[in-house]
């Protein structure tokens, strides 16, 4: 069966970012750039499924600037056999994301899609429930496992009081949460290869979707600073600080 | 027009995130009713139904809603939607899990995870693991929102006298059925509830030494966390973990034990009103955010501290 994997280029989790002084978003210029670390989770578990020899093709597919060619690179060198980017300079929201994947899967027809549960740069958590939604098929957000059998999935999930596991029917959307798996690294063998991997470019117009944001972003602005207290000298100190200074015991 | 906010409950009661939501709707403005949606949910129903502020309680139960399924749920509140010009929930697993479908079938944009309301268009929510915080606006006819509890105050549980009304299940789709769950069973308050958090980090060396941090936790009353890295060191469960991919977290206080503070843990706990940092580490970052710090053994220092309360 075909797994698509959609992938986001976001700024990098080790980067700081920095707002803007104009308040208009954070600062993307001349910051390092890498696959949305929960994407990377979605490519190696369709790798393993591939490697189980459940899966038969991968399709990774990008949404956003040329560059995202780079990401997607990163992708086939996981081991992903073909790409698709969907290429636009636009701001592309998660319901317009949907739209442009879920004409994609109309197209390609796969079983499973995979994707991150959220992207780390405007953590909505929204994408694979709206293209869940979009498709009419069902949905296992946050996964720490996933097994697939008879035109079924089961999956494990990662849910504010523990685990629960969920049967969905096949075709379905999984999300990916951090316990998943742990992606391999790249080699240079891989990456090598994955140069040559069919890379095809499209855009949103190309699929009939109108990409329009929604939200209207007024501001962006840095949150409140937290200012360093004292340091305490012993424990005595430290409970009649809590008791008598901060009141909270 | 009114609000509709989606109640998080085990069929048993109301889950507390519940009464943040309300307390946001609060802000928005206009009449609030609340879905109840679950099996053998009366108690619930009725527990909602005293929440100072609510018009009506709504009700619908039907077997295929004793587990909040996304698609089942979405399902009814895309049903129920109509004469709506907002739509809430938790934005606990469950609420992040139905409420994008809700959004997707309405053809709406959702505002995940807003902290503040401006007016009934305009929300501020967290980005970047809340590194920036972004004021957004809507132009949908339906505004599909999830609250992030540590942004509003939970409002009152009882004191009022809601309408409840019974509403007819829509059908149930059949795609997905649950299978079993493994609850964390624990006497102490849940985390995102708690008044106090005691939290342990790789500092704490093993899963057995966090009986010392139990033991400071039961003294106050608190809930016990943990960083990412103590979880994925394999010493605590994934529930415990506080962060930008845990639970986020607003306690009175909050005692980091033992945990360096790396960026993707403040963002999960650093709203909280006073933080305490014990660490031996005196060049630790979590000391530049914390109120009170004390550098020292975790080993010596958390048994006489709970020895002293």
């Amino acid at each position: 069966m075909k797994v698509l994997v959609p992938v986001k280029r976001v700024v990098d989790y080790n980067v700081k970012v920095r707002v803007k002084a104009d308040g208009t978003g954070v600062e993307t210029a001349n910051v390092k750039m890498s696959m949305n670390p929960f994407d990377e989770i979605a490519c190696e578990e369709a790798v393993r499924l591939k490697e189980a020899g459940i899966v038969t093709e991968i399709v990774a597919v990008s949404i956003g600037p040329a560059q995202a060619q780079e990401t997607l690179r990163t992708a086939l060198a996981i081991g992903a056999d073909r790409a698709i980017l969907v290429e636009t300079a636009a701001e592309v929201q998660p319901l317009a994301v949907a739209k442009i994947l879920q004409a994609i899967a109309q197209a390609e027809s796969p079983q499973l899609v995979i994707l991150g549960k959220q992207a780390i740069d405007d953590d909505s958590n929204q994408t694979g429930q709206m293209l869940a939604a979009l498709l009419g098929w069902p949905q296992a957000t946050f996964a720490s496992k996933v097994k697939i059998a008879e035109g079924n999935a089961e999956v494990t999930r990662e849910v504010d009081g523990g685990l629960e596991t969920l049967s969905i029917r096949l075709p379905a959307i999984v999300t990916t949460d951090l316990r998943l798996n742990e992606p391999r690294y790249v080699t240079l063998p891989n990456i090598m290869k994955a140069k040559k991997k069919q890379l095809d470019v499209t855009r949103p117009e190309a699929l009939g979707v109108d990409v329009a944001p929604r939200l209207k972003t007024l501001k962006v602005e840095e949150p409140a600073k937290r200012k360093g207290g004292v340091m305490v000298k012993d424990v005595a100190d430290l409970v009649a600080k809590l008791k008598n200074e901060a009141k909270v015991i | 027009m009114a609000t509709l906010v989606i109640a998080e409950h085990d069929n048993a009661g109301l889950k507390g995130a519940t009464l943040n939501a309300v307390s946001a709707a609060q802000n928005i403005g206009g009449p609030i009713h609340l879905l109840v949606a679950g099996s053998g949910c009366g108690a619930v129903a009725a527990a909602a139904s005293t929440i100072p502020g609510i018009e009506k309680v709504r009700v619908v139960d039907a077997p295929h809603y004793a587990h909040p399924l996304a698609e089942n749920l979405a399902a009814l509140v895309v049903a129920l939607a109509p004469g709506y010009s907002h739509i809430l929930a938790p934005a606990t697993t469950t609420g992040k899990n139905f409420m994008p479908r809700v959004a997707a079938l309405l053809d709406v944009a959702q505002v995940s995870d807003i902290v503040a309301v401006i007016d009934a268009d305009t929300f501020v929510r967290p980005i970047y693991a809340g590194n920036a915080l972004a004021t957004v606006q809507s132009a949908d006819a339906v505004k599909v929102i999830t609250v992030r509890s540590t942004g509003f105050d939970a409002t009152a549980a009882s004191g009022g006298s809601a309408a409840v009304e019974t509403v007819q299940a829509a059908a149930d789709a059949g795609m997905s059925r649950l299978l079993g769950q493994e609850l964390t069973r624990s006497a102490r308050p849940e985390l995102t509830a708690a008044r106090i958090i005691v939290s342990g980090g790789r500092g704490m060396g093993s899963g057995e030494n966090f009986s010392i941090l139990e033991a400071l936790a039961d003294r106050l009353g608190a809930a016990v966390g943990a960083s990412r890295a103590a979880v994925d060191s394999g010493f605590v469960p994934n529930d415990y973990q506080v962060g930008q991919t845990g639970k986020v977290v607003a306690p009175e206080l909050y005692i980091a034990v033992g945990i360096s503070g790396a960026i993707q843990h403040l963002a999960g706990m650093k709203d909280s009103k006073v933080i305490v940092a014990i660490n031996k580490d005196g060049e630790a970052p979590i000391f530049q955010i914390a109120d009170y710090g004390l550098v020292g053994d975790l080993f010596q220092v958390v048994p006489e501290l709970t020895a002293r309360l």
